[in-house]
């Protein structure tokens, strides 16, 4: 059981570290100043959260384990974030379309995480849907901006969601994982979420003119640590200091 | 120049009871913006409660060239401070 | 009643004279405002280039606690950068344009941040050395004369206040770890040290702003003693990490109560400022793209705004 709640753990806290990871690579770099900081404000947010899942999740694990060592020394098959998150900084439209689609998961999702029978679930679901409503409303409302803004911005638009659409069902889809932890009155219960997300997240792209791609493929895989060939490079990235220097305090 | 958001001034209340200051400006292409640009700028160490944002273009200032008709006027009106009325020294609570 | 420039001149020394500040609508002097635009501008520009090197590192910092802290921090460079924009703009000049003398290299910014950031350690030693050189001068300048440059600095400074601690305890860390990170620790400190004294600018002897910013309390210390400040408060901090500052003929003369230190290279210097340092086109090149790969996403939010507004009058009708 602990084991199902360590791997649940993990697929939270992997989802925001990713996409955290993805919106560091953009700090510097963003359209204006103020929408550089209103980025970062996101990835630092996420990473909190990675900080508090792995935390809890390094007390359960016992041993040597720490919230470095879950977040810096596992390889690509001991992933279980969903691919969405891995999706690259194609461009500004990309970047708020991955976003959107996934603070509408995560906020669908911590509002029942807020209910959670486990005590430090419940705590960090507590604080961080504060973060994560203010990430929606953000990206939500860079979404009509962009849709509706020049004919340029529109067609970007609909480029990132004909791109990005694909990977969405994955988020609702409970693996094994979710399942029990569904059962045990811990995870959230993702069929119920799914029907609210894309009630949300097709309203909102009618209503801002934008297409969902016609054909009803989706990738999957992430949960299960099966991911793009994106995340190796990711991982090359992120865990640089540690494989580089193993062993180190820093 | 032609496509810059224009420039808002920034105004935060730091707690209630507390009126609101001004901190600083930034640019948004419209107030909702200017808004979520200000809490990301300017509250990140909770610096905030309340924030007002006023497009810079909209604030109409005194002139400092009318300081002196303005302001000075008031310089000799001493009557106006508590201070300026003598009282005895064991008098208290006024 | 209509004064002549130089009664006007005279009156505002005076209002400088007396600790007064300037304020954005005061009457001032042509090369006053330029002067300020110029600095302020530079001084902007600086922050928003600075996030550069550290930037580079955010993606692979060591640990989650690391990688908070720097993005934090870089992200405050940013605000900075904004705070700075927003001072010069009150003096008459869009952020646009200040943008566009950044961009085609017509505008300076310091030439610190066109050295490479090549280790983790560079981290620390930037923190350290060129967020201490840079308080220095913040210091100062909250008590400038031009009243929203004073305030955006004060700000500044308040903030800034973490930055350099963060880079001290990354240095102090890889001084208490293994040989191979007290030799990166060493290693930084020697890349970093003189370029960090080269951030106070050229000797007075040469420095040709020097006068004319004093004057006008743009400035209340000269290059040479605020690099001479930065060196004394350095080098205890250097000796308690256990490391060698990259200087032979340092060493502390009792009779002046100052450290005496060696020659800076000044024709390095005058070659980076010049646009040939390491990284002067690197640096140009990543502002530029994000600025140009944003245009469109700027372009979109005003017309969004602008239909927008339309609409609202039209209901409103």
């Amino acid at each position: 059981m602990q084991d199902k709640l360590y791997n649940y753990l993990l697929m939270l806290g992997d989802n925001s570290m990713i996409l955290g990871h993805r919106l560091s690579e953009l700090c510097g770099h963003g359209p204006s100043l103020e929408t550089d900081i209103a980025l970062t404000n996101m990835s630092l947010d996420l990473f909190g959260q990675v900080r508090s899942y792995f935390q809890y999740a390094a007390k359960l694990k016992a041993g040597d384990a720490t919230e470095d060592s879950i977040a810096f020394l596992r390889t690509e098959r001991n992933h279980h974030n969903a691919l969405l998150v891995e999706q690259p900084n194609e461009d500004f439209a990309h970047v708020i379309t991955r976003q959107y689609f996934f603070d509408q998961y995560h906020l669908l999702l911590l509002e029942q995480l807020c209910e959670s029978k486990d005590e430090q679930i419940n705590a960090i679901a507590h604080k961080s849907i504060k973060e994560v409503k203010y990430h929606h409303r953000f990206s939500k409302t860079w979404m009509k901006r962009l849709a509706q803004g020049t004919r340029v911005s529109h067609e970007k638009m609909q480029a990132a969601v004909t791109s990005l659409y694909p990977y969405t069902e994955e988020l609702t889809k409970a693996n094994a994982v979710e399942n029990e932890m569904f059962n045990q009155g811990i995870g959230a219960d993702l069929a119920s979420i799914k029907s609210v997300y894309y009630e949300e997240v097709d309203g909102l792209l009618s209503n801002i003119g934008l297409q969902k791609p016609e054909e009803g493929f989706f990738y999957k895989g992430g949960k299960e640590g099966i991911h793009t060939e994106h995340f190796g490079f990711i991982l090359s990235d992120f865990q640089y200091m540690q494989r580089t220097y193993p062993n180190m305090t820093w | 120049m032609k496509n810059e958001w224009p420039l808002y001034e920034v105004f935060i209340r730091s707690k209630n009871g507390l009126e609101h200051r001004h901190v600083g400006s930034l640019h948004a292409s419209d107030a909702e913006m200017a808004i979520e640009n200000a809490r990301d700028v300017y509250t990140r160490r909770q610096e905030g409660v309340s924030i007002w944002v006023v497009p810079s273009s909209e604030i109409t200032a005194s002139n400092p060239e009318n300081f002196g008709e303005l302001f000075e006027p008031a310089e000799d009106k001493v009557y106006r401070h508590p201070t300026f009325y003598d009282l005895p020294h064991e008098l208290k609570h006024i | 009643m209509e004064h002549s420039i130089e009664y006007l001149e005279k009156q505002f020394q005076d209002r400088i004279d007396r600790g007064e500040n300037i304020e954005a609508k005061d009457w001032m002097p042509e090369k006053y405002r330029k002067t300020h635009i110029r600095q302020i501008s530079q001084h902007a520009h600086s922050e928003i280039v600075g996030m550069l090197p550290e930037g580079n590192w955010i993606t692979r910092a060591p640990s989650l606690r690391r990688k908070v802290a720097l993005l934090a921090k870089v992200q405050d460079e940013a605000g900075h950068g904004l705070y700075l924009y927003s001072a010069a703009e009150t003096l008459g000049i869009s952020r646009d344009e200040l943008f566009h003398q950044l961009h085609t290299g017509k505008a300076k910014y310091s030439s610190i941040f066109n050295y490479p950031a090549v280790t983790w350690a560079d981290m620390g030693a930037i923190g350290w050395l060129v967020d201490g050189a840079a308080i220095i001068n913040q210091v100062m300048l909250t008590r400038t004369s031009y009243g929203p440059y004073a305030r955006a600095m004060v700000r500044i400074c308040k903030e800034e206040s973490f930055h350099q601690r963060q880079g001290y305890e990354i240095m102090i860390t890889l001084c208490n770890g293994t040989e191979e990170q007290k030799a990166m620790a060493q290693d930084a400190l020697n890349r970093w040290w003189w370029p960090s004294l080269m951030m106070f600018g050229p000797t007075d002897a040469e420095s040709t702003h020097t006068e004319q910013s004093m004057k006008w309390k743009i400035k209340r210390k000269t290059n040479d003693e605020l690099r001479q400040q930065f060196i004394d408060i350095t080098i205890p901090q250097a000796e308690f990490l256990g490391l060698t500052v990259p200087d032979p003929d340092l060493k502390w003369n009792e009779e002046r109560g100052h450290y005496d230190f060696g020659e800076i290279d000044w024709t390095e210097f005058w070659q980076v400022v010049k646009g040939f340092g390491p990284c002067n086109k690197e640096r140009l090149k990543a502002r530029n793209k994000a600025w140009d790969n944003g245009a469109w996403v700027r372009e979109a939010a005003l017309a969004y705004s602008e239909k927008q507004s339309k609409e609202s009058i039209r209901k409103a009708v």
